[in-house]
């Protein structure tokens, strides 16, 4: 029944339809058929990034799609690509330091802490202090405020200093996963363990048991306690 | 959007019962009341959903009805369709799909030498392996050992896995781990080093290995980063879907046709080596079902490789995750780690009573849950009539200490918060979902496809390693440790292959052998996306 519908605009296109949808449901019962800016629909791709403004409200606000719900008179636009930069490195051949981060990203260090990252954030990351942890090096604090990234590119696309933040935030994660993080020795040991060939005389011992066998020793196993 | 009236009085009574709860551990299933409870209320169980394929490989063998439906679908090609001699892409190693299965094989495939071409529906990493949370299984603890481990998988699997990719799986679980670590994926651990790990549905031992509950983005993220770093031998095709592929006059395959979703240019692409790596079908929506999905889990990659003759395992049985959340209806559907249960919190009714064991595998949890909602009617009804049960989410902040469900489930409070739900204080409403597909192309430990040359596969397309029931945080496992063995051996194999004159011939004799099973009026297939869109007059 129309007097239930509400209207949004897709880009800058009347189109009404029912209250409690998020806004990629919504662009679907509009009539599309998306290929661009849907990818997990789940809040975790980042593929969605969404522009939006509302009645009587001059600022541009940023949503995710698939995580918003439509609101009456919303001014919907989609961001399907964003062009960032991400330089040429290897992991392998970068030491982690700040002058890593500053030689890959030189405009690192013209990042104005306005904070307009901050408030572009649909994961609500802090993306200002982790710059700023940047621009002190620590890459470890970096990788881990800037850990629930999901790399919609929403903040560079904010950003008046054209950072971009989020290729920063995965260089840092990456390197402290590689080099700082402290080392699981049990993990190392069982890679050994597996190279020279310890399991194989249990596996083959396992895989030879008749499925009746193998039932039994399954539901006789002894279980770890929670 | 927080919970209405009568969801709240449902919850006082979740509240009264819980000091109990977290004392009296409940009863596991007994192995006879497990097989009783799975035949009566599991939807792989139930006849309607199902019919015997008409044609190809399988033949005569059971599928899901949407999945016989694309199986026996059309090609979107004639062999004339296209000029083969025009080839736009040439290379060493094609892999179709970008999600971990795809980007683990174009690495190692880069490693051994190949120049590697990764075509990819959407964008690289818009895929399932993105949403994964819970976390990656392997035995790395020292009262672990891929013997238990492959003990663990055999009985999730009801007895029917491939003993040998079983095998490929557990061994290789630590070297893949420290490959991850290595690439600089942050696993979660002690402030020593020690990993932390905990229980999943079905395991012996506390195995599983997180990265926050963004576990599979973390390992995404990881990996796409890593195929950026060599766009000089791994050129990555985006918004590129394989719809068939090539075969040569020797009867080899020999590449693929994609199409650009945007501006449905085809493209040939000819390779020695194929790699299908295009993982689920949940967007299928097997028996109705909402699904965990990404966008683009159509299960193309099981049409492209059926096409061509490779056989597929177990392609009738799919996993419903326990899980789902089943409110808000904004979210309907959409997954609630298992890591939520794994960390203590207890499934319960409308009365606030545990009927089912928190661990359980999750197609037994799955069928008591259905079970309470269906023939005892305990479920909860949502404002939409749908039901669920509630997943004592709270428990978890008493177990481990207050600050617990902030720190290691991050994702969820904030997926429940965006529609004012608050998970350290409220239990969640949940239902079944759709969430994997357990079955699909028989592979070898290699990756390589049996009986096609040429041809590859990994990931969740594959069928065999899962039995018929995957344990959580095999999957993530299963996608790197077959991706990397498969882009490891096609690379290899593109060193000796010698390909013919290209051609399209099999799709006209599939086309024919349709009409000549009689079935009318096929879909066209594989079906790329869902149509979600309104169909306006
Ligand atoms: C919400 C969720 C949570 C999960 N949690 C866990 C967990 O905690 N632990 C665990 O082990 N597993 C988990 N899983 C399962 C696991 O994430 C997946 O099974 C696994 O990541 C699949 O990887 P893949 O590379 O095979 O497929 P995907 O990651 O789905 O990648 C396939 C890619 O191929 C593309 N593609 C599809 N068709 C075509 C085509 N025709 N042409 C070109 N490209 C194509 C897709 O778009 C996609 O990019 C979870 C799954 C989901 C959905
Ligand atoms: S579609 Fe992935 S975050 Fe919205």
């Amino acid at each position: 029944m129309p007097e239930e519908l509400i209207p949004i605009y897709i880009m800058g296109k009347r189109y009404d339809v029912p209250p409690g949808l998020t806004i990629m449901k919504a662009t679907e019962y509009a009539g599309y058929r998306l290929i661009r800016g849907a990818g997990c629909r789940g809040g975790f791709c980042g593929a969605c990034a969404t522009v939006y403004r509302t009645a009587g409200d001059y600022r541009l606000k940023v949503a995710l799609a698939c995580q918003t719900v439509a609101e009456p008179e919303m001014y919907i636009a989609q961001i399907p690509f964003f062009p960032a930069e991400r330089p040429a490195y290897k992991l392998d051949e970068l030491e982690p330091t700040f002058e890593t981060l500053v030689k890959l990203y030189p405009e690192l260090l013209r990042c104005l802490s306005c904070g307009t990252c901050t408030k572009a954030c649909p994961q609500d990351l802090d993306v200002k202090d982790y710059m700023a942890e940047a621009m002190r090096g620590n890459i470890a604090a970096v990788a881990d405020k800037s850990f629930d990234c999901i790399m919609c590119g929403l903040c560079a696309a904010r950003c008046p200093a054209e950072e971009v933040q989020y290729n920063i935030a995965i260089l840092c994660r990456r390197l402290y996963g590689k080099y700082l993080a402290p080392e699981a020795k049990h993990l190392s040991e069982r890679v050994a363990e597996i190279k020279t060939g310890e399991f194989d005389e249990p596996m083959r011992e396992i895989k030879s048991l008749s499925e009746e066998e193998l039932r039994q020793r399954y539901n006789e196993r002894d279980i770890e306690p929670a | 959007m927080s919970y209405t009236p009568e969801m709240r009085e449902s919850i006082k009574k979740v509240e009264a019962t819980r000091p109990a709860r977290l004392d009296q551990p409940f009863p596991r299933l007994a192995p006879e009341e497990k097989e009783r409870l799975l035949e009566r209320f599991h939807p792989d169980y139930r006849a309607e959903g199902f019919r015997d394929i008409r044609v190809g490989p399988n033949k005569g063998e059971k599928a899901p009805n949407e999945l016989v439906d694309v199986l026996e679908g059309r090609s979107h090609l004639t062999s004339d369709a296209l000029d083969l001699t025009r080839i736009d892409y040439d290379t060493d190693v094609l892999i179709i799909g970008g999600g971990g299965a795809g980007a683990s094989a174009a690495l190692l495939a880069r490693e051994n030498g190949a120049g590697v071409i990764l075509a990819t529906k959407l964008r690289l990493g818009d895929a399932n392996t993105m949403m994964a949370q819970g976390g990656i299984q392997a035995a790395d603890k020292p009262n672990d050992s891929p013997v238990i481990h492959y003990l663990d998988i055999m009985g999730g699997g009801r007895f029917v896995n491939d003993p040998d990719l079983v095998e490929a799986l557990v061994i290789d679980a630590s070297l893949v781990i420290q490959w991850l670590g290595d690439l600089g994926v942050m696993f979660d651990k002690e402030p020593d080093g020690t990993m932390m790990t905990i229980h999943g549905g079905g395991t012996s031992r506390k195995r599983m290995h997180s990265a926050r509950d963004y576990s599979g983005a973390g390992i995404m993220r990881v990996l796409r980063d890593e195929v950026r770093s060599y766009p000089e031998h791994i050129t990555v095709l985006e918004f590129s879907s394989a719809i068939e592929l090539l075969m040569d006059d020797k009867g080899q395959v020999a590449g693929a046709i994609l199409q650009n979703l945007e501006t449905g240019e085809h493209l040939v692409v000819r390779a020695r080596c194929t790699i299908i790596a295009t993982g689920g079908s949940g967007r299928l929506h097997y028996q109705g079902f909402a699904t965990t999905n990404h966008y683009g889990a159509t299960g193309d990659g099981l049409i492209l490789g059926y096409r061509v003759g490779a056989r597929l395992l177990h392609q009738d049985t799919m996993q419903y995750h326990p899980t789902g959340a089943a409110y808000p209806e904004q979210i309907v559907g959409q997954l609630v780690t298992a890591k939520v249960r794994g960390l203590g919190a207890q499934v319960v009714n409308a009365e606030g009573n545990q009927f089912v064991y928190h661990l359980e595998t999750r197609d037994a949890e799955a069928s008591a849950v259905i079970r309470e909602c269906t023939e005892r009617g305990e479920g909860v009804e949502t404002p939409s009539g749908m039901l669920g049960v509630w997943l004592d989410s709270p428990m978890i902040n008493i177990i481990h200490g207050p600050g617990t469900i902030e720190a290691k489930l991050p994702a969820m409070v904030r997926q429940f918060k965006r529609f004012d739900i608050d998970i350290t204080k409220d239990p969640m409403l949940v239902y079944p979902t759709l969430h994997y597909q357990n079955g699909g192309l028989i592979l070898r430990p290699d990756g390589s496809i049996p009986g096609i040359p040429n041809l590859y596969g990994a990931g969740e397309i594959s069928g065999g390693v899962h039995g018929r029931n995957r344990l959580m945080g095999n999957s993530l496992l299963e996608i790197t440790v077959f991706g990397r063995r498969a882009g490891r051996a096609a690379a290899l194999r593109a060193k000796e292959v010698e390909l013919g004159k290209l051609t399209l011939a099999h799709v006209d004799e599939w086309n024919k052998q349709l009409q000549e099973a009689g079935i009318d009026n096929p879909i066209l297939s594989p079906i790329l996306l869902p149509d979600y869109a309104r169909k306006v007059r």
